[in-house]
């Protein structure tokens, strides 16, 4: 086996599943939050990829661009919440469902139709220096999307730990009429989730893009990525999500490397088959854990 | 005119109304109780008070001021809320649950308070890392009060404190209650199933009957008229 070879796929692995990771980690917000799976998580990541862009175009520097469309999404995702997901709180699974994939195709579409389906190249937020160690190349976008992931990763849990909005925000998930009761605003807490999950989304699209080219489509194989990642890490568990992302990254490039029947054009299908083997085998994912209730 | 005055109030779920005029008073640093049947409407009553619920008529007054809007303008003013059942954070530490339970209080400082409780309930401090949910019956419902003190409240609405507790338990609890009420003044509203001890604790009763309030007076008179007792008390 060539060892070279090898490193460099678990290497490009582990930088997309990063950027898996990351988009888990937002579809695993908001399930734990409002028990909702956000089919429009890449949906809108790709829009806020495009806003990025929109402003490089206009002669923004791609640092600046990639934050202006963060705090874009944060703030979209709680309008999001609280004009089409808030009155559909408490619906049932279907209705959700729909809702979600609503929003999707009305992204895709308003993308398709306001930058059309041309592919664009979105600059790398890292530059396109490549380090070699040896025969291994790193290209610095992939160090820099790990190095963001652990920085999201701590800040969230910082965030949940350590603050009093964070307990706040795990309070309401917990038990959401104790929280009104001691005054915390339920609704409001769920606007910051889907802020968060939104914002995301946003780092993990402006990451990718640079590699995939931006188009209206881009972020639907990576959202099937990624709901292997938050399914393999068991949906509610923040860290699982991350751990999952980066195993599918890995899983993905390996298996297209040496499996000679995946290649390229079955990558997909090995996140397909994860899903099923992981709902089959262990329900609860990796790092699911069962609720903490006395009857 | 007491510290809380609840006037004709009218409150129900949707189409359904399940209170017809409610009027109660409770007076500053009293325990008043609110027995009736089950179904009576007690906790939408309750549930009322704490703006979880909102009525279709009638006024709600705090410490002389209307009230009214949601859960957090009534905690703000001080109503702490106990409801039925467990009102706890099953997946937060003890301590982060009394923690929230400070939450309205912004950014004051509330370590002495935390202290103070623990001291209090002593159960609770040895527990303070456990998850609420992992919590026994009677430490739940003692987290769930303590939770509410954490608030300072004006006044502690406190929905069936006993529901599902062993006798000797619900005892030490409306002892800690009673000495809670001498100790700080705090004024309390109590539904309770489990007449006797409620009746002897407080000093006046209400009994609710289908949305109504059928009877009213010092708890020792409710407690000794044996027709109210037979009628609606059950005992
Ligand atoms: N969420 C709800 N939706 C519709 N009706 C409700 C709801 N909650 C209570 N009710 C109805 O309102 C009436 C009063 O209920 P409530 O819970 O206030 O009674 P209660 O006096 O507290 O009884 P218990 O002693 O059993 O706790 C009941 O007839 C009940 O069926
Ligand atoms: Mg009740």
């Amino acid at each position: 086996m060539d060892a070279t070879l090898f490193f460099n796929q678990v290497i490009g692995g582990l930088a997309s599943g990063a950027i898996y990771g990351s988009l888990a980690l937002a579809l695993v917000m908001i399930y734990r939050s409002t028990g909702i799976i956000n089919f429009a998580q890449g949906e809108m990541a790709m829009f806020s990829t495009y806003i990025a862009w929109q402003l490089t175009e206009w002669g923004v520097n791609i640092g600046l661009a990639a934050l202006i469309a963060i705090g874009v999404a944060f703030l979209a995702g709680t309008a999001i919440q609280s004009s089409i997901i808030r009155p559909v709180e408490g619906a049932d699974h279907l209705t959700q469902i729909m809702v979600t994939l609503g929003l999707f195709f009305i992204l895709n579409n308003v993308a398709g139709w306001q930058w059309t389906f041309q592919a664009q190249v979105v600059p790398s937020v890292f530059g396109d220096e490549i380090f070699a160690v040896g025969d291994v190349r790193i290209t610095a976008l992939s160090i820099g999307t790990v190095i963001v992931l652990i920085a999201e990763v701590a800040l969230l849990t910082l965030l949940l730990q350590k603050s009093r909005i964070g307990l706040a925000i795990r309070g309401a998930v917990d038990n959401a009429d104790s929280a009104e009761l001691v005054g915390i605003s339920v609704s409001r807490m769920l606007m910051v989730g889907w802020g968060l999950a939104a914002a995301f989304g946003a780092i993990a699209g402006i990451l990718v893009t640079p590699r995939l080219f931006l188009q209206p489509n881009v972020m639907f194989g990576v959202l099937i990525y990624s709901f292997a990642a938050a399914i393999l890490g068991g949906l509610d568990s923040p860290i699982g999500a991350i751990v999952g992302g980066l195993v599918v990254g890995v899983t993905e490039n390996l298996a297209s490397t040496y499996i000679d029947f995946v290649g390229g054009d079955l990558k997909i299908g090995v996140a397909l088959a994860l899903i099923v083997g992981v709902l089959l085998i262990k329900p609860n994912g990796l790092f699911g854990r069962g609720e903490v209730a006395r009857v | 005119m007491g510290l809380l005055d609840v006037n004709d109030l009218h409150a129900g779920y949707g189409p359904v109304s399940v209170l017809h005029g409610i009027d109660l008073t409770v007076e500053e640093g009293a325990i008043v109780v609110v027995l009736g049947a089950n179904g009576a409407g007690k906790t939408t009553t309750l549930r009322t008070l704490s703006g979880m619920l909102s009525p279709s008529r009638g006024t709600i007054r705090f410490d002389g001021r209307p009230l009214a809007g949601k859960p957090a303008t009534f905690v703000r003013s001080g109503i702490a809320h106990v409801p039925q059942g467990r009102g706890t954070f099953p997946q937060l530490t003890v301590e982060e649950n009394l923690r929230l339970g400070a939450y309205s209080l912004g950014r004051q400082p509330y370590d002495d308070d935390l202290a103070r409780w623990y001291d209090f309930f002593p159960r609770l401090a040895e527990r303070r890392d456990q998850r609420g949910g992992s919590l026994s019956g009677g430490e739940q419902q003692m987290l769930a009060v303590a939770r509410a003190l954490m608030m300072r409240p004006r006044l502690l609405l406190l929905d069936e404190p006993s529901l599902g507790l062993a006798p000797t338990i619900t005892q030490n609890l409306f002892e800690l209650l009673r000495q809670l009420n001498e100790d700080t003044g705090t004024t309390m509203l109590i539904v309770e199933q489990n007449a006797n001890l409620a009746l002897a604790l407080a000093s006046y009763a209400y009994v609710i009957e289908s949305g109504e309030i059928v009877t009213e007076g010092p708890a020792e008179t409710v407690g000794a008229d044996d027709s109210i007792r037979r009628a609606y008390l059950g005992v």
